[in-house]
Formats: structure tokens, sequence, C-alpha cells
């Protein structure tokens, strides 16, 4: 089974994907689903050396809720700062986050939901992951942005991944 | 109702896309060029998706996924471009 | 037909259009490169994102079809916005070299190493 299926979760998601881009239960989609899930993982196995440890999925539901709600209120932020803050009283500001996560696949997560969330941008990753180089549109408490990252999201994950 | 904000949206999308067009022209450098150009793929797919609401039909959304999918690779290539001078490692 | 879900379409349709337009005002109007990359990749994203559902949600209720294909739409974009933004970042910063912070760590930022060979 392991040979055969060497990422699990990967080819579910695979499976998913395809029967949704098809849009139907019909047999021939459900079958080229079936052989894309199963194909895809095996051949590109080779850069995918370690699996994820997702220890808690049901807390990983509840971050993703929290992701979509922070999302939405970062819009009318960004949207506010656009609309009606005068150009030359935006602070931007660059912040470096320490962080700590296990495996890439958290890192990656973490940085995706920085970009997506109120009014910064991750902009680099440090040569052996344990920074973050994060872009500020408006900022001017650098510290307290990057204590509201590390508290908000990355104990959250920590919590999810090891 | 519904007709009315549907031709809110469509004249948003395209009161974005002008102004997308005005940055592109005066674009002071070249990740803001790569920039503009992703974000009017953006607004592309949302116009067409859209317009397939407006005429009731979905076989406009397949148009919207590739769309999605070679915007997403485009601007990635670019960028690519941009910091290594070639788009293969 | 329900009121309630035309509200809903129409709500939504509404809110995706103004931060699409937000987002690419945005775009025109801040001044400084690393600024104008937080417009798109946040408000445009969302934009889309609302109106990506307000049009899955017509056609299901009009057609009695769910449309998955614009939920997968959205999710794509969602994915892949932070990626763009990312790359797009550090080409800037390969372009204009603007002063930043260091890492606090023993390693140099990753776009500050030299490419392996």
């Amino acid at each position: 089974m392991r040979h055969l299926f060497p990422h699990p979760m990967l080819s579910a998601t695979l499976l998913l994907a395809w029967l949704l881009l098809a849009g139907s239960l019909s047999l021939n989609s459900v079958l080229m689903a079936a052989m894309l899930a199963m194909l895809i993982p095996l051949l590109t196995r080779a850069y995918w050396p370690n699996r994820p440890q997702i220890r808690h999925p049901l807390r990983m539901v509840s971050y993703l809720a929290l992701v979509l709600w922070d999302v939405i209120i970062a819009n009318i932020q960004v949207a506010r700062i656009i609309l009606f803050m005068p150009a030359a009283q935006i602070k931007s500001a660059w912040i470096t986050v320490p962080v700590d996560l296990p495996c890439p696949e958290a890192l990656t997560l973490l940085a995706g939901t920085i970009t997506l969330t109120p009014g910064t941008l991750t902009a680099e990753f440090s040569a052996d992951n344990k920074a973050l180089l994060i872009h500020a549109l408006h900022a001017p408490d650098p510290d307290a942005t990057r204590d509201e990252i590390k508290s908000r999201y990355e104990s959250r994950l920590q919590r999810i991944f090891r | 109702m519904l007709s009315y904000a549907l031709t809110f949206a469509i004249a948003c999308f395209a009161m974005a896309l002008i102004l997308n067009l005005i940055r592109l022209a005066t674009a002071p450098t070249k990740p803001d060029r790569i920039l503009t150009i992703d974000t009017m793929v953006i607004n592309v797919i949302a116009l067409i998706v859209l317009y397939g609401v407006q005429t009731q039909s979905s076989v406009n959304l397949d148009a919207a996924l590739l769309l999605a999918m070679t915007g997403f690779i485009s601007t990635i290539a670019f960028c690519k471009f941009l910091l290594r001078g070639g788009i293969i490692e | 037909m329900s009121l309630g879900i035309e509200i809903l379409i129409s709500a939504l349709l509404v809110i995706g259009g103004s931060f699409g337009l937000i987002g690419s005002l945005g775009l025109l109007k801040l001044p400084e490169p690393m600024q104008r990359l937080h417009a798109p990749t946040k408000a445009t994203t969302v934009g889309v994102g609302a109106s990506l559902i307000a049009a899955a949600l017509t056609l299901a209720w009009q057609t009695g079809e769910a449309s998955w294909q614009s939920v997968m739409i959205a999710v794509f974009l969602f994915l892949t916005s932070p990626l763009s933004g990312l790359m797009l970042a550090k080409a800037h910063r390969h372009l204009s070299r603007p002063a930043v912070p260091p890492t606090g760590t023993e390693a140099p930022w990753a776009g500050d190493t030299p490419p392996k060979a």
C-alpha cells in the first residue's frame, strides 16, 4: 500500500479536484480521477520526500475558518487605506518574523496566510527557513504586527503540525 | 434587482480594466508591469464569469479556468525570468 | 422566486465589483512599488472570489445544477495569489535592492544567496 499510495492526502485532494472540475459523477470521470490520483503522486514522488504530519484535522478546519474571516476583515482594512488615506500618511514597513515550524508545508501555509490577511505580504524566506521577511502596507507599530502574527497564526499552526 | 447588481459588477470590472491599462502604460518598473498584467488576467476572469451569469450558461467557465491557470504560470515565469535570466532551471 | 437568495447574490455581486475596482484603483494610486503589491493580491482576489461565488449560486439557482467549476476557480485564485505576490516581491527586491532588516538567524535571506551553479 505504501508503494502504491505514497501520499494518501495528495491522492484524495487530486481525486476531489478532478471530480469538481469535471462537475459530474459519471463513470468515466470517476475512472479518470482515480487514475490521476494514483499516477501523479507516483510520478512526482521524488519531489515529496516526506509526508506532512497533520495531528489535528479538526483544528485545521477551524484554522481555515479563522483565515477566511480574517481575509474579509483584511480586505475592508486595505480598501479603507486605499480609498481614504492620503499617500503621505501610509507608513509601510519591512518586518522580520522569526518562525519555528516543523515542516515546509506549515511554513508555506503561514506565508500564504500572511499574504492574504491584514495589510501584510510575505516577501522572502531566510535561507534556513527560520525567518520570514514581511512587508506591511500600514504598520505604525511593526512589533505589534509581528507579535500578532506569531500569537494568532504561528501558535495555531504549531499545534496542528506537531 | 439581480440584473442591476450584475450590470454594476460588470461596469466595475470594466472600469478596473481601464485603470489597469493606464497603469500598464505608465508603470515605472518591470515588476509593476507584471503585477498589472496579473491583475488584468484576474479581472478578465471575473468578466468572463459574469458574462456567463448574464447568458445563464456555464460554457464559459472552462475558459475562465484555463485563463486562471495560464495567467498564474505566466506570472511566475516572468518573475523567474527577471530573477535568474532564464525560466527553466 | 425567493427574495433571500436574490438579495444575497446581489450583495455578493456588488461587493465583488467594488473590491475589484478598489484593487485596481490601489494599483494606480499607491506611491511605492511594494505598496502596490498589496492591492491586487488582496482586494482583487476577494473581489473575484465574491463574484465567482455569486456566479455559482446564480447558475445553481437558475439552471438547477451545481456549478463546481467556479468554486474551483475561486479556490485556485486563493491558492495562487500568495505565490504570485511572493515571486513579484522577490523580483522587485532583486531589481531595486531596497534596504531590508536582517534575518535574525545565521543564514541570509534566500534571495541574497548566490544561485547554486
